[in-house]
């Protein structure tokens, strides 16, 4: 458990001496920004279209920072060490992912809250709009790492993670618009977190299926 | 008997004699297929000839389901067993799976615009085919991206198991949208008892499309497989 502990720490370090989420909060709100360009000021539209563009522009901002994920492990040799711990990869992957969702996905969740009472949504299901996007990032997260993995020898491999990973974005952007919509939003919530769970359970099990392949 | 042609020389014997076979069947099944779908079925009361599109678009959705499945239990096979024959299938399974696909969404694109009065309609059914074709689109990218063919393989099969996990979740989320977001669907609901005299066209031409499949399935690992022999003996002759 102490591997696990100890590539948390370091991902959460090297993440944060990286800039943290300071680029993809960047972004997010950039992204944010132009919807009322776009769509024109008027209340009633944005109150309709901004929660669900609110969810895009946040897979859009996760997505943005995966291509570096297992990149640069595997360049300059961390991931070789990985596969040398007596740790299951499994576990290092789950702690990868976690902190990504730390120092990437709960921010975006929280920074969805200015964002969307910004683009007129009804300030009751701001705390909806928040707890849900704090799932989905976790679902993002989760089948995030199966793409990196998948990509990881791949230069200039952004392009390559989007198309891959978008598809299965999917579910969770289902029903977390639906919350974010404030339509069935206890069973969506729930459905949410249950994206959340499965990308949490098999995503590292597949991340790590596929670095094993990358250090052969 | 898939055992038995686990073998690549047992393989190319059977796909020499196999592939043409498939082809011919597929050529009979259109052809008889094609006349009784486009002439010789009846008209529906509703939506007059359009229904005949039904007898190239269902057929292609069953298929590129069905391919994808293919896929996905010879990517098992060949993470499990390392098996490079099922690399080979499932990589040359995947373009044809994916103009299936293709061919589903635009005919429905067609056969939606005289029924439905619209090109696109965000129908579950239609989205989620439109899921699968990008999950073909990912599948394929990610091949030709990866130039060691081994790992290519391997990284692919994941790719593709992930996907058949998902493909149900997809589904099933898909649907759910559908019903919340759609008023009453344009399908009948119930009146699914497919005529008999529909029906007979239809599955003919599913058959079709299935030898089709089988056809080029054999024809393009064949190529496959001859262009990995090229490579090897080229390979050798420049280190000789």
């Amino acid at each position: 458990m102490s591997a696990f502990a100890a590539t948390f720490r370091r991902e959460l370090s090297l993440m944060w001496a990286g800039g943290g989420a300071l680029t993809p909060l960047g972004y997010f709100f950039g992204a944010t920004l132009l919807v009322p360009l776009a769509m024109g000021p008027e209340r009633a539209l944005l109150a309709v279209a901004g929660p669900p563009l609110i969810w895009i522009a946040a897979a859009l901002a996760m997505l943005a920072t995966l291509e570096r994920l297992f990149q640069a492990d595997l360049e300059d040799g961390s991931l070789d060490q990985m596969l040398l711990s007596p740790a299951p990869l499994e576990a290092l992957t789950l702690a990868k992912g976690l902190a990504l969702w730390c120092v990437v996905g709960l921010p975006l969740a929280l920074a969805a809250a200015p964002a969307a009472i910004a683009l007129q949504a009804p300030v009751e299901l701001v705390p909806a709009i928040v707890a849900s996007l704090a799932l989905g990032t976790a679902a993002f997260a989760g089948i995030g790492l199966v793409g990196a993995a998948l990509t990881a020898g791949v230069r200039r491999g952004g392009v390559l993670i989007a198309l891959i990973v978008l598809p299965f974005f999917a579910p969770p952007i289902i029903f977390g618009a639906a919350v974010a919509g404030g339509e069935q939003v206890g069973s969506a919530m729930a459905l949410v977190a249950g994206c959340a769970l499965g990308a949490a359970a098999l995503g590292p099990i597949a991340a790590a299926a596929a670095l094993r392949l990358q250090a052969e | 008997m898939f055992s038995y042609l686990a073998n690549p020389a047992r393989f190319m014997a059977f796909s020499a004699w196999a592939g043409p076979i498939f082809m011919a069947a597929a050529a009979v099944l259109f052809a008889v297929g094609i006349p009784w779908a486009l002439i010789y079925s009846p008209a529906d009361y509703q939506q007059g000839e359009t229904v005949r599109i039904m007898y190239v678009h269902v057929p292609a959705a069953w298929w590129s389901l069905g391919i994808y499945a293919f896929m996905g239990g010879a990517s098992l096979v060949g993470l499990v067993w390392r098996h490079s024959l099922a690399d080979v299938a499932a990589r040359c399974a995947a373009p044809i799976g994916a103009t299936f696909a293709g061919v589903c969404l635009i005919s429905g694109s067609l056969w939606g615009a005289p029924t439905w009065g619209t090109w696109w309609e965000w129908d579950g059914r239609l989205t989620s085919m439109l899921v699968l074709f990008i999950i073909y689109l990912g599948y394929l990218a990610l091949w030709s991206a990866i130039e060691d063919e081994e790992r290519a393989a391997r990284l692919a099969a994941i790719l593709c198991l992930v996907g058949l996990i998902n493909l149900p979740i997809v589904k099933f989320s898909v649907d759910w949208w559908s019903t919340l977001h759609q008023p009453a669907s344009l399908f009948r609901a119930g009146g699914s008892a497919i005529d008999p005299s529909m029906l007979g066209p239809l599955l003919t031409m599913a058959g079709a499309f299935f030898f089709l499949f089988a056809g080029l399935l054999m024809f393009s690992m064949r190529t496959a497989i001859f262009r990995r022999r090229v490579e090897s003996a080229r390979l050798r002759a420049s280190q000789a």
